[in-house]
């Protein structure tokens, strides 16, 4: 996207008014540009050039660099920057563009020859009356023929713009395409006269011009303008003429536009009038040229009529998708330069919409109803959403580490929820104080007495069911256990558990250390010092299933969400292991 | 006169000798000439080998060691040019790789849930083993005398024995529409109590969820507006059962449910054929059944081509009215539900017969280790 750089100051007093940097960062936002940099042209030029602080000199007025959409040529100067954000902010009315009211015999023509068709074969013109430039104009006006350059023109392939001071020339004019021989003039801030094809060599060497030159070089016949004098107004799409140069006291502007592209010609050209017509002394009014083709056909340029569009209110409202009155879009539209008003005719309410010559990106009524958004505040709009899922987050969590344990060599198994009353307590030296399993009333055998209260014995009996299988083993399961919970309207309640198992040779306890420090890693919870609850840290236990001295409480966030440790033998035994075991377990809700 | 020895022929001919000569002079001798000498040992067999010596294509004058595998230090020294690598046993497999590995029914079940995603269906939470009767049976219109709560199909508990809280109005209703019908019903005319709906249990089925998670959405929908919902669950379920090659205490139910406005019987069909169709069953029928809270009730078969013939692979049904109007749904609100077990298909797809080698501590971890990648879901679903 195309970026303007404009002076802050100028800005705001164009703007009438200061803003903060964050209130002007606002504005932009809900207009539709941005502000991309704010800089000094100091800064500028120390950039350039590699300089440091110190060496560099240049100017330290704030600069600020807007970002504009690249079909807004309106807005590639401060001018039309400040005018569209003005009426967006409702200080002015936007502007209605005519042209001067000049007899046919009075009006300045341009005579297009033949020739020309070879190269370059359109031309359109438009002259400024009575203009007054300051210095910040001046220069706008020339940045602005710049950037049209850059960003429309396609860098002066499809058009190219010359702009003279009227009053050093005589109309009529002809626009011509001559062998480059019979071309000499004196160029743009040259001294001396050069003929066209001694300029096109010169030129080779020029960092701004040489990257132009291909556009006509291999042309047996130059494109140039001339006045009754044969006074050459400029070589384009390559360089003025001296002798026609504008200066700070030019008045009169005369400005042609030549173009392999007329539409494009005609958006440059209305761009140029209707932003710099605000300078003139009758305010944005523009004197007309006729340019008169060989064939006899002539054209009053420039084309300042409006597009009109009959756009229906349900359309707008019904993309926008706020419901709006006639009334409230046609203002709407205004504070986007666009002119609206109700139409009369039909049972539908439809809206008339004058597309102005400075909005050539208004192509079609969905253009239209962009701008009714944009000025309705794209961030005023109320949400509607489409229907989605939710994710259950317990579920999705398990899925996750489940995967994380088994990137890390471990086997998943899924063993059963009810068994023994003896396995879930006594095989585990543990004892049943009567506060935590739920307890089956009619069991049809034994397995079936207890719902688990852990996830350890049903991994200590895949192991006693797996003895053949190769060592080591390293098996998990993430799964729900059940407690007795007297605050739940059934008295029990599921817990997420994840259980994690290694059987070898030797007990592999810092494996299984290192299986938690995984966990936590991928939780993201870092390691601390005990009684620091912004992470996890490990204290030593006493529980009766594992070895003493070989067994920890995880603590997690200062919650005991867990343990670990080596297998007490005992238990090992009455499993039915022989060899040597460590086991985790611990309750991922507390993740959550 | 004494013994006289004479001259009986002019010459003797000593064979063995002349046999042995023949030998020592390198001649070829008989076969059967051989053996009688060989068996009065004068020649013992002897085997000479002997060589050709000739320069080959891989001549060279210093020998090499064949190379197995490219080392660090080749690269280092650059020797790696010369290198001559010893031919590899391409027909035999690599050594068995060091990794981990999840569960067949978790693999299967993470599928499925894709599915239902991918149908748009919302994850219901069922951490909830511990059910009270009143929502696993009575609010489903499951008539307290039914078979299925008896102590033999259900497990009770002892501890913790009754739920305390149950929205009281809504027990009224559902007391209602058992015992004296509404909404239409005549209902089952008997004496509806409490106790029995008090009665925890460890859920038999995960619709235990689904009438909690409707009954939820029908306050909301008296509250603010109805919401249609797809929702699925896929977890474990309690049967008091005994254990056998297909059937155990404990497995995963698979549940799927749409509640909406004007639902018919047509939608039902169309969904299951959806979501069947997307696990490689595509030739469906559909059997009138009998369900409590289901009517019309279908048992879903699906022609397998393995086993030649058609097997039941699913419930399911449109929810009663009696279910539905006393959690507060409006009228024309249906819902229409499904479910199967993730056993079942898990054991057709990795070719299990016994559901104990597929779940629970005695499954072989060889097993879990071995079984292919889930790819259901994932080829395109026909149709």
């Amino acid at each position: 996207m195309p970026t303007v750089s404009v002076g802050r100051d100028r800005l705001f007093a164009a703007l009438g008014r200061k803003y903060t940097q964050e209130e002007f960062e606002d504005l932009c936002f809900s207009f539709g540009i941005e502000l991309d940099d704010v800089t000094t042209e100091k800064a500028i030029i120390r950039k350039e050039k590699h300089l440091d602080e110190e060496e560099a000199e240049g100017d330290e007025e704030i600069i600020y660099k807007i970002e504009v959409p690249a079909n807004r040529y309106d807005l590639l100067c401060l001018e039309g920057l400040a005018q569209a954000l003005r009426i967006f902010n409702k200080q002015d009315k936007m502007p209605t563009y005519k042209l001067a009211n000049i007899s046919k015999e009075s009006t300045i023509k341009m005579h297009v020859k033949p020739e020309t068709a070879l190269i370059r074969p359109y031309v359109v013109c438009a002259v400024l009356r009575d203009i007054t430039f300051d210095e910040a104009s001046y220069n706008s006006f020339i940045d602005l023929q710049d950037k049209l350059h850059q960003n429309i023109c396609r860098r002066r392939t499809l058009v190219a713009i010359g702009t003279h001071d009227l009053d050093t020339l005589q109309g009529p004019f002809t626009y011509e395409a001559l062998p480059p021989v019979e071309i000499n003039f004196v160029p743009l801030k040259q001294e001396k006269a050069f003929r066209a094809d001694e300029l096109m060599e010169f030129y080779k060497s020029d960092l701004k011009l040489k990257k132009f030159l291909h556009i006509i070089e291999n042309s047996p016949v130059f494109p140039v303008f001339y006045d009754q004098n044969r006074t050459v107004l400029s070589l384009p799409p390559i360089i003025n003429g001296a002798h026609s140069a504008i200066t700070l006291k030019t008045k009169n502007v005369f400005i042609e536009c030549t173009a392999t592209d007329l539409t494009k010609a005609k958006i440059v050209l209305n761009t140029m009038v209707t932003t710099f017509s605000a300078y003139c002394k009758s305010k944005f009014e523009v004197e007309p040229v006729e340019v008169i083709y060989p064939d006899g056909k002539s054209y009053f340029y420039p084309d300042l009529s409006v597009y009109d569009m009959e756009v229906p209110l349900s359309y707008i409202t019904g993309l926008v998708g706020v419901s709006l009155k006639t009334e409230e879009v046609t203002s709407l539209l205004n504070r986007m330069q666009l002119r609206a008003e109700q139409s009369v005719s039909g049972d539908v309410e439809k809206i008339n919409v004058s597309v102005p010559p400075n909005r050539s990106d208004v192509l079609h009524p969905c253009d239209v109803m962009e701008d009714v958004a944009i000025a309705f505040g794209y961030n005023n709009i109320p949400k509607r959403k489409l229907p989605s899922l939710k994710p259950l987050a317990l579920n999705q969590l398990e899925d996750l580490i489940r995967a994380e344990i088994a990137m890390n060599g471990f086997t998943e198994v899924l063993t059963w929820i009810l068994g023994s009353h003896w396995e879930n307590f006594s095989l585990l030296n543990r004892n049943d104080d009567k506060s935590t399993a739920v307890i089956v009333g009619n069991p049809r055998t034994s397995d079936f007495e207890v719902v688990r209260t852990s996830l350890m014995p049903g991994a200590l009996k895949v192991i006693g069911h797996n003895k053949d299988h190769p060592k080591p083993i390293k098996i998990f399961e993430v799964g729900d256990i059940v407690r007795l919970d007297e605050t739940k309207d059934v008295g029990a309640t599921n817990r997420r558990s994840l259980s994690a198992l290694y059987c070898g040779s030797n007990s592999g306890f810092e494996l299984i250390h290192s299986v938690l420090d995984r966990v936590m890693e991928v939780m993201g919870a870092p390691f601390v010092p005990v009684g620091d609850s912004r992470g996890y840290y490990i204290e030593r236990s006493d529980a009766p299933e594992f070895l003493s001295g070989r067994q920890a409480s995880i603590i997690y966030k200062g919650k005991h969400i867990g343990n670990f440790g080596i297998v007490h033998p005992q238990v090992l035994n009455n499993f039915d292991i022989p060899d040597p075991c460590s086991f985790m377990e611990l309750d991922i809700e507390y993740f959550l | 006169m004494g013994k006289q020895l004479s001259r009986k022929v002019q010459h003797v001919e000593d064979k063995v000798k002349d046999l042995l000569l023949q030998i020592q002079n390198g001649q070829g001798v008989e076969k059967d000439d051989i053996n009688p000498l060989k068996a009065r040992k004068l020649i013992a067999l002897q085997t000479w080998k002997g060589y050709s010596v000739k320069k080959g294509p891989n001549y060279a004058p210093e020998r090499k060691k064949a190379a197995t595998d490219l080392t660090r230090e080749n690269l280092q020294r650059g020797d790696w040019k010369d290198l001559e690598f010893k031919e590899y046993n391409f027909s035999a497999k690599g050594p068995p790789a060091e990794c981990g590995h999840l569960h067949p029914l978790n693999k299967v079940k993470e599928r499925l849930k894709n599915i239902f995603r991918m149908m748009k269906f919302e994850e219901m939470p069922t951490n909830r083993f511990v059910e009270s009767s009143f929502w696993n049976f009575d609010a489903l219109f499951q008539p307290q005398q039914h078979p299925a709560r008896d102590s033999h199909d259900t497990f009770f508990l002892q501890v913790p024995s009754t739920t305390k809280q149950l929205p009281e109005d809504y027990v009224e209703r559902v007391k209602r529409v058992h015992e004296s019908g509404g909404y239409g019903s005549r209902g089952y005319c008997y004496e509806w109590k409490r106790d029995e709906a008090n009665k925890n249990l460890l859920r038999t089925h995960t619709t235990a969820i689904s009438s909690r998670m409707l009954y939820a959405l029908a306050q909301h929908a008296k509250e603010q507006t109805f919401t249609p919902k797809r929702y699925f669950s896929i977890d474990r379920v309690f049967r008091n059962e005994a254990v056998d090659r297909t059937h155990l205490a404990e497995f995963h139910q698979i549940e799927g449910l749409v509640c909406d406005r004007g639902l018919t019987l047509s939608h039902l069909i169309g969904v299951l054929d959806d979501f069947f169709s997307r696990l490689g069953m595509s030739k469906l029928r559909f059997k009138p059944a009998y369900n409590p809270y289901t009517e019309p009730s279908m048992e879903i078969f699906s022609y397998h081509e393995g086993f030649g013939k058609w097997v039941e692979i699913g419930n399911s049904g449109m929810f009663r009215p009696e279910m539905l109007r006393p959690m507060g749904f409006p009228e024309d609100v249906n819902v229409i539900a499904w479910g199967l077990s993730l056993e079942r298909p898990t054991m057709i797809l990795y070719g299990i017969d016994n559901i104990r080698d597929l779940f629970g501590h005695k499954v072989d971890l060889g097993l879990i280790k071995k079984n292919p990648l889930c790819l259901i879901g994932i080829q395109d679903a026909d149709g």
